[in-house]
């Protein structure tokens, strides 16, 4: 598969984790990804608050970058990125703004590439060979499938899954043998980049997440974006001190799953480099409840 | 030699402010055939239509031009005055100088040179008029009612106790619609079936009435008159000229668990059922998905052992009967909007956020009146689905589905406003602790005491109403929780259900697209039927003989829908008045000699009114084959005209020759 | 309010967003949905109805704005299709570009503004960087030095799991970046609209910055 990569500004800075988790668990599938070269930062929630244009430009030339580059399919592992590429993507049917954009971004913008996210990725290699691939089914999991605002909305741009009682990553994980929870908060949002502007306003929905999460019967939560694993993961403990609650809920990036499901370990995953561990991390074991090797 | 008589109207000032009728007078009495021009202040006044009739006798007119107004407004009146005076009325024309001159012009010099114009090819068409006699129809005096609710109940006695046979095809396996399913009704709070049913039973008596149950229409040929509809009994499996109606069949049923559509699925019904105690007919119907023996071709057969009549009939087929009517009237009702994904209109798509098929306890409208039903699946007494609670806090949701471009339909369901405040009273009238819980958008109460009730709801019954949508439906420590909006205080609003009930938008009834299509009704995108006119004939509809009543025409009450059901009922009645109908013989006419039987006009005719035909001997020895008009459909449109290769077709009183003969005449 | 003769609802906000406000009926369905409703001064419908009466005014200035966190929940559930989340987006340029954001969101505006000039001089998010200045700034304004050490336990943290990048990455096409800014920065024409504008890009060295952009 010729697919280019583009990380994006979080997985190259403190959610590595997940680019580490990407590349065992693609690597593993066989899938290489090749860095669209010279990517920029997509401008995130900052541009689009502040300044329409550059909210265009920035994920225009990353777009464009992608095509220059020679892919068809550009992957994006963080939904703000995939996002932003697909409204991009969009806008362009209009030759007009094309073409102002391309003088912009100063790169010859066509708005052909396909924009996938983790889940569609997954899906594009199959449930079947998925299925196939598993070495360690994930009997122990009971997860708690957590979408996040921008994997689905807005509808008409992301064209992706149900946006309101979304069913894809639930079953892919089916097909890993896992168990997956009917719960309310699969698309309530976790506070994206508020993480340390308002980080009251995160607690709070966090914690509304993972207390549903809980109830629901949960044993883990699973995500396809870095904001909603900082905030779910990173800040549980705040989430925990603030509210009084015990949560110990481990929260996995979906290439995690996958990774333990192919049988690689929590190791070459990264998932040891999480904040709510369980111990050991592997995939008998690959459910919290164990607050384990908190650091 | 032609002898026309011109009659300009000033229609007040609304002509003669802008055209000089004088002049108009003087110029049109020297057009060649004209013998009398004169001009009056108002043609359609009894003195007016009497200077007309005065002026054909003594003139021996024979032909006239009224130049006034519009055709729409007056042809008819000078038709009559024609007719009165022994004029042909079809040698009559109208010159339109006002809708077409005076009132779109200011200037008065180039608006009276046009107005003579205008007359002017009015008398070239007089000129060339024939005398024309009205196509008499024969008319089968019998009527069809399709759908046995409340409209169709309601029209059907209305029409049969005038005198006339009616054959009501009613789908479900007893009439009684969604009234049969209500518990109580608004604004009286009448018992639903209390008052229905006393009017079911007299169209299951009725001697005049022949009710097809558990049927559907098939196919329908022919025109007003002369209707021949085709319809399909379903099998129900049971003789219905043996049963009995005992009940020891569906008393006896081991599949006891299939979910009832009468209940909408708050209850259960066995594989052989009625649907309700009071169904008429009072007769089962065995549902061949989930009876043992029909799926298996054998087993079971406990219905037919325990039945002493020795009704059961496993071998029952679906048969076809054929009925000649006159009229018929569309009744068939409404649906609610589904909350759930599966949807069959791409505009549509359902509710996800409201937890549509994930919690038990969120319910539509209609399994709320089955719940509090005192014939209803829990007896009457409120119990949530999911396990039987009694709830204490229930939150309606209006709107649901209405009013919506998003995800629904963009019109208002108009009844849901008075239901919902209706359903919180019941509520409040069962379970005395609980709390009822309003979201809603506006208040919509236009009826006779309808404000008042909604009142009484809020200020009496305690119902909490707050302004604003929900926008989901979670749940949280084994609460539903309700997350709406209150935007007159301008704040987000968190209930805790127990219940959430939806007033789901109104929709036709499934299917409703393909019988408007067998009768030639138009429908609107929604699937709704279109009437003639939305304020002066609201029950007709543009196929002559074929009328609408209640919800299948726009979302309505009970009210609405009775007084529209006797109102159609009152149009069948005009229609059937005598054996034979009359209709403007301004139809198109083959000319079979010259006619190359292409059949062109067929394919083109939007009225299925041109036949393919034989030229036969009187002897009935083959000449050739032709097209014909049925002059009984024939609406009058041309459309055969323009596309006849050979000219063999003519429009009478819009010849080709007088068309000609209007615009040479301006040459 | 006072009563005024024609009220119009904003024309210039409505473009930007291009989103038609006037389809608003009010129906509250956006404010009921969005997460942080009861953390806001003036909730989502509320403003709509502010821009329909033409005060842009009383909604520019309020805390509301920045208390969203554009998960677009809003405009994906409106049922007359108004694109919420794009007025709010809208109201956040022109609150900046007017210098009317309301006191009690400035730690937001702080971390929004200092992230978009981190990015002009990365190219690529610089999160020690971003974390400083953010620091910075809230500390200037507000004086409490708590802030300053918030979250601190969080360093060695994320040092152990190797999350903290002390060197960062830059792009390597930082002029593009530069020249890419300076062509957005808002040369405002009361006709500027979300997409389809026509207009050729203005490049124009002399207001090149993206505190042009910020204030």
């Amino acid at each position: 598969m010729n697919i280019g990569y583009y990380p994006g500004c979080a997985l190259h800075g403190s959610s590595n984790d997940y680019d580490q988790s990407l590349k065992a668990c693609l690597g593993a599938l066989g899938v290489s990804l090749q860095e669209v070269k010279d990517w920029i930062c997509c401008g995130a929630t900052a541009a689009h608050s502040l300044n329409h244009k550059l909210a265009m430009a920035l994920p225009a030339r990353n777009l464009a970058l992608a095509e220059r580059d020679g892919f068809k399919q550009v992957f994006a592992p963080c939904p703000l990125c995939s996002m932003q590429l697909l409204k991009v993507r969009q806008a362009v049917a209009d030759d007009g703004l094309r073409q102002e954009l391309s003088q912009i971004v100063e790169a010859e913008l066509r708005g052909d590439a396909e924009v996938l996210n983790l889940i569609q990725l997954f899906q594009n290699i199959g449930e079947e060979r998925l299925k196939t691939a598993v070495q360690q089914p994930l009997e122990s999991m009971t997860a708690a499938c957590y979408y996040g605002c921008l994997l689905l909305r807005p509808p008409d741009v992301v064209k992706f899954d149900d946006c309101e009682q979304p069913k894809s990553m639930e079953t892919l994980l089916a097909a890993l043998g896992a168990k997956t929870v009917e719960w309310s908060y699969q698309t309530e949002c976790c506070g994206a980049g508020m993480t340390m502007a308002s980080e009251d306003t995160v607690l709070e929905l966090a914690s509304k997440i993972l207390t549903n999460a809980v109830e629901h019967g949960a044993n883990c939560v699973v995500v396809a974006c870095p904001m909603c694993h900082v905030n779910l993961d990173m800040k549980q403990a705040a989430v925990e001190r603030k509210y009084g609650k015990q949560l110990n809920l481990a929260v996995y990036y979906l290439s995690d799953v996958v990774g333990l499901a192919l049988g690689l370990s929590g190791e070459q995953l990264g998932i040891d480099r999480h904040f709510v561990t369980p111990a050991p991390t592997s995939a008998k074991t690959a459910v919290a409840g164990d607050p384990g090797a908190k650091h | 030699m032609s002898r026309i008589g011109v009659f300009t109207c000033w229609c007040g000032e609304n002509i003669a402010r802008t055209v000089d009728v004088d002049e108009v007078a003087k110029q049109v009495g020297e057009l060649p055939g004209v013998v009398c021009s004169l001009n009056y202040k108002y043609m359609c006044s009894d003195p007016g239509q009497g200077i007309v009739r005065e002026k054909i006798a003594s003139e021996r007119l024979d032909g006239i031009v009224v130049a006034s107004c519009s055709p729409h407004m007056h042809l008819k009146t000078f038709r009559k005055a024609a007719q009165t005076a022994g004029l042909n009325p079809y040698l009559v024309e109208m010159a339109n100088v006002r809708e077409q001159c005076s009132w779109v012009h200011h200037d008065c010099g180039a608006a009276t040179s046009k107005a003579i114009d205008i007359i002017r090819m009015s008398v070239e068409k007089v000129r060339n008029d024939r005398a024309l006699a009205p196509i008499s129809v024969p008319v089968t005096r019998r009527a069809m009612v399709i759908g046995g609710g409340v409209a169709g109940i309601q029209a059907a006695l209305d029409i049969a106790d005038a005198g006339y046979e009616v054959v009501m095809v009613e789908r479900e396996p007893s009439i009684g619609g969604k009234m049969a399913g209500l518990s109580e009704t608004f604004p009286t709070l009448d018992c639903s079936q209390c008052i229905l049913t006393p009017r079911m039973v007299d169209v299951g008596q009725h001697p005049r009435i022949k009710l097809y149950s558990y049927s559907e229409v098939e196919s329908v040929e022919g025109f007003i008159g002369n209707f021949k509809v085709k319809i399909r009994q379903k099998p129900r499996y049971v003789d219905m000229s043996k049963c009995t109606g005992c009940g020891d069949c569906w008393n006896s049923c081991p599949i006891k668990k299939n979910p009832s559509e009468f209940d909408y699925g708050m209850g259960n019904r066995p594989a052989i059922f009625i649907p309700f105690p009071q169904a008429v007919p009072a007769r089962p119907v065995i549902d061949k998905i989930n009876c043992t023996r029909l799926k298996r071709g054998k087993g079971c057969e406990i219905c037919a052992k325990k039945c002493k009549a020795g009704a059961i009939d496993f071998n029952d087929q679906e048969k076809f009967v054929e009925e000649n009517v006159g009229a018929v009237v569309v009744a068939t009702g409404y649906t609610l909007y589904s909350i759930s994904k599966e949807q069959d209109k791409k505009s549509l798509s359902g509710y996800g956020e409201y937890g549509y098929g994930k919690y038990k306890d969120v319910i539509d409208s209609l399994q709320f009146e089955r719940l509090v039903s005192a014939s209803g699946p829990t007896n009457g007494v409120l119990k949530r689905p999911s396990d039987g609670a009694i709830p204490k806090h229930v939150v309606f949701i209006a709107c649901v589905g209405s009013r919506d471009n998003a995800k629904g339909v963009a019109y208002c369901s108009k009844i849901c406003c008075m239901y919902t405040a209706k359903h919180t009273m019941l509520y409040k009238h069962k379970v005395h602790d609980g709390q009822a819980h309003v979201f809603y958008m506006d208040i919509r109460s236009g009826g006779k005491g309808y404000d008042e009730f909604v009142r009484r709801a809020i200020e009496q019954d305690g119902a909490n109403y707050y302004r604003g949508r929900v926008s989901k439906i979670s749940q949280e420590n084994g609460k539903l929780i309700v997350r709406g909006a209150d935007t007159l205080a301008g704040m987000p609003i968190t209930v805790e259900a127990d219940l959430v009930v939806l007033a789901s938008a109104m929709r036709p009834a499934p299917g409703i697209e393909e019988l408007a299509q067998k009768l030639n009704v138009g429908y609107d995108e929604h699937g709704f039927l279109m009437e003639s006119h939305p304020k002066l004939r609201p029950v007709e509809t543009n196929t002559a003989g074929v009328f609408i009543a209640g919800a299948v025409h726009a979302p309505k009450d009970i009210p609405e829908s009775v007084a529209q059901a006797s109102a159609a009922a009152s149009k069948v009645q005009i229609t059937l008045a005598a054996d034979h109908l009359f209709r403007e013989p301004e139809v198109a006419g083959v000319s079979e000699a010259t006619c190359a039987a292409c059949y062109t006009c067929v394919r083109a005719c939007a009225y299925h009114a041109i036949d393919r035909a034989e030229v036969r001997t009187g002897r009935g020895v083959f000449v050739k084959h032709t097209a014909r008009v049925n002059p009984g459909l024939c609406m009058g449109c041309g459309t055969c005209v323009s596309v006849c290769p050979s000219k063999s077709i003519e429009l009478q009183g819009f010849t080709e020759q007088q068309i000609y003969a209007m615009v040479e005449s301006m040459a | 309010m006072e009563p005024s003769g024609a009220i119009t609802h904003s024309a210039r906000i409505e473009s930007l967003a291009g989103s038609t406000i006037a389809n608003c009926y009010q129906c509250g369905k956006c404010t009921a949905g969005c997460p942080v409703a009861s953390r806001m001064d003036l909730v989502p419908n509320q403003l709509i109805r502010l821009l329909q009466l033409g005060r842009d005014d009383l909604a520019l200035n309020t805390a509301s704005i920045w208390a969203c966190v554009s998960c677009l929940t809003c405009s994906a559930r409106c049922p007359k299709q108004v694109d919420c989340a794009a007025v709010l987006d809208a109201l956040r340029e022109f609150s900046l570009r007017e210098g009317k954001v309301s006191p009690a969101a400035r730690t937001v505006v702080a971390f929004q503004r200092a992230f978009l000039d981190n990015i002009k001089r990365n190219g690529r998010l610089n999160e020690l960087e971003l974390i400083a200045r953010f620091k910075l700034d809230v500390l200037l304004r507000t004086r409490q030095l708590a802030f300053l050490f918030k979250d601190a336990g969080l360093a060695p943290q994320l040092m152990s799991r190797k999350k903290l990048h002390l060197v960062s990455e830059r792009a390597r096409d930082l002029e593009v970046v530069g020249r890419i800014y300076a062509r957005c920065a808002p040369s405002f024409h009361p006709s500027d609209c979300k997409e389809g504008n026509r207009r050729e890009p203005q490049p124009s060295p002399a207001e090149a910055s993206v505190e042009a952009v910020a204030k």
